[in-house]
């Protein structure tokens, strides 16, 4: 995997796991109102999603989860994607028009600190949350050595 | 990168509508609402029908006139359908450059027991017009229907010929030329 390619993993994954409200006003800030066309307007669908045992194991189907994807162009060319969770459009429709701003150098030096850190501090604020909420519950298993050899 | 249909929903549900009724009544010809813009030598029914029908279960076969790095990119994105190198492998063909195109009998005609899993060839032409020309007859024409197709070579209605006598095997063409359809399938005899 490349750089930039880690860069954009990193971004989609940020946009995508964020809370729309927060994409939301992440795009209020935006100056001006980016232009764009929709390659592909926002549907809602279903994905299978794969595990495997331990991280090594045999891969097996978890579940499937509903996502919303969508695909637009900027002026310029530029493609952008997203793949969101749940069934928010605009959601998607947002994050793929981000998505696509910020694959240019410097667009990206510009909006990634004041967009895309927040996000991506927001979510990991909400799982030290739920960390810190199961923890309370933590159980211990172990096993007992019958002694038998 | 171009967009494909507006309303994906009820837009490929017309088209499909259309080559329903263009299959129905080999000869008619049938216009398509054309999907907002075509990659590059494609004919607005050709990419109609392929936003329609193609998908990821739906191996294409693409001839050098219409394998441009634009329409892949295109047919892959809307469509997701895998692009082979090999006729025999295609469920569908797209052919923009008529003239040139391969041998219809190394298309995929099905097998006996399964006749339905033949190809089905897009074929792109220089117009359509009903009403004169050639003579069709076959199921879904009452006596017989005339069709005058521009740009396609003479020996394609030879092969068309020798189609029709693989049956119940054998392809199914839909000729295209701009937003217009005609369907030919392996039933209709044709005769100069």
């Amino acid at each position: 995997m490349t750089g930039s390619t880690e860069a954009r993993a990193r971004w989609m994954s940020a946009l995508a796991q964020a809370e729309p409200a927060a994409v939301e006003a992440a795009w209020a800030r935006l100056e001006p109102e980016p232009v764009y066309r929709l390659l592909r307007a926002a549907e809602t669908g279903l994905v299978m999603v794969r595990g495997r045992a331990g991280g090594t194991g045999a891969p097996f189907n978890l579940g499937e989860m509903t996502v919303t994807r969508c695909s637009v162009t900027l002026d310029d060319g530029r493609v952008g994607h997203a793949y969101v969770p749940g069934r928010d459009g605009r959601h998607a429709e947002r994050a793929a028009v981000l998505d696509a701003i910020l694959q240019d150098e410097a667009a990206r030096e510009a909006l990634e600190p004041l967009i895309i850190e927040p996000l991506v501090a927001a979510r990991r604020a909400r799982q030290q949350e739920t960390r810190a909420r199961v923890a309370g519950t933590r159980v211990e298993f172990f096993t007992m050595v019958r002694g038998e050899e | 990168m171009r967009a494909g249909f507006a309303d994906p929903v009820f837009e490929s549900q017309r088209v499909f509508r259309g080559v329903l009724d263009a299959m129905a009544e080999p000869g008619r010809v049938i216009t398509l609402q054309a999907p907002p813009s075509s990659p590059g030598l494609l004919h607005s029914a050709t990419v109609a029908i392929a936003l329609a029908l193609l998908d990821f279960e739906t191996p294409v076969w693409l001839d050098g006139a219409a394998e441009t790095a634009e329409t892949v990119a295109h047919l892959r994105f809307h469509c997701g359908c895998p692009i082979v190198d090999d006729p025999a492998r295609a469920r569908f063909a797209i052919i923009a450059s008529p003239g040139e195109m391969p041998e219809i009998g190394g298309f995929d005609a099905g097998t006996d027991e399964y006749p339905d899993r033949s190809a089905t060839l897009i074929v792109q032409t220089g117009g359509l017009v009903a009403g004169s020309g050639l003579r069709l007859s076959g199921p879904g024409i009452a006596t017989e229907a005339r069709l005058q197709v521009n740009g396609l070579p003479p020996w394609f209605w030879e092969a068309l010929r020798g189609n029709h006598a693989r049956f119940p095997r054998g392809v199914d063409v839909l000729l295209t030329a701009g937003p217009s359809l005609v369907a030919l399938p392996r039933t209709t005899w044709v005769e100069g």
